[in-house]
């Protein structure tokens, strides 16, 4: 089976090319992670602020400081994500904001199926809801292994 | 010669000498987790760390297959910076003294 890319590097842009099912998809994800940052605290967040100490003072005075920033950048990168999901192109910072964006609703989702290392994708029953969500997670990681790819530097270094 | 007022002798001084100056570094350790991609983990260290590919790879195999691996190390103030900003990326960093 050949697999339509939609995502591919070209020099310092990225072409993108979803189709209307997609687009609606991915606004549909992005409609509900987005109110959910209102509150950063859900434990459905609990992957997108872990803790940076282990001690809770520390840890507490490290959230203080971060949290807003983490919200906002957070919640720019959904929004452009959002305003381009059906451009034809995208810039390095767009680009960029998708791969954030791309993986911040893995993570959500991830949490949410409580996945584990490896998804046995065969045995998917997409009627029902927890097989489709991880049709879904799959999809997205697929979008996100393209998007890694069409942003990794050319040469191996 | 002026009369000196007799100051106390004993002046209490803060107690610096006793108040442990710990300076030893601090370093940033990312954890194994089942959602970030192999790829992204890699692509992530080597954007914010400007670390090769194969240095990159090679840290990101740390992660996944020991569960963990230090990607950086320093003061308490960059390392909580490295942290926040591996944390923007959705990896799984903690930082704690060496």
């Amino acid at each position: 089976m050949l697999f339509h890319r939609q995502i591919r590097g070209d020099g310092d842009r990225v072409r993108l090319s979803l189709n209307a099912g997609e687009q609606l998809l991915l606004r549909d994800l992005l409609d509900q992670l987005e109110p959910l940052l209102a509150d950063p605290d859900d434990p459905a967040l609990r992957r997108l602020f872990p803790p940076a100490y282990s001690d809770d003072e520390s840890d507490e005075q490290y959230r203080s400081l971060v949290r807003d920033q983490l919200v906002t950048g957070r919640a720019k990168a959904l929004a452009t994500m959002r305003a381009t999901l059906g451009s034809d192109t995208l810039d390095l910072e767009q680009a960029d904001a998708w791969l954030r964006a791309l993986n911040d609703l893995r993570l959500v989702l991830g949490t949410r199926l409580e996945v584990s290392e490896e998804v046995d994708y065969e045995d998917l029953d997409v009627e029902e809801p927890r097989g489709r969500d991880l049709a879904v997670y799959g999809y997205l990681a697929w979008l996100q292994e393209q998007l890694v790819d069409a942003l990794q530097p050319a040469s191996g270094r | 010669m002026s009369q000196v007022v007799e100051a106390p002798i004993e002046v209490r001084e803060p107690e610096l000498d006793h108040v442990p100056i710990d300076d030893r570094p601090w370093v940033v350790i990312v954890w194994n987790d089942p959602i970030n991609l192999m790829s992204y983990v890699t692509l992530v260290l080597q954007r914010l760390f400007g670390y090769s590919r194969t240095r990159a790879t090679r840290l990101m195999l740390q992660v996944h297959q020991e569960g963990k691996a230090v990607v950086s190390s320093g003061t308490r103030e960059k390392s909580e910076l490295d942290v926040s900003r591996l944390h923007a990326h959705g990896l799984w960093a903690t930082m704690q003294q060496d």
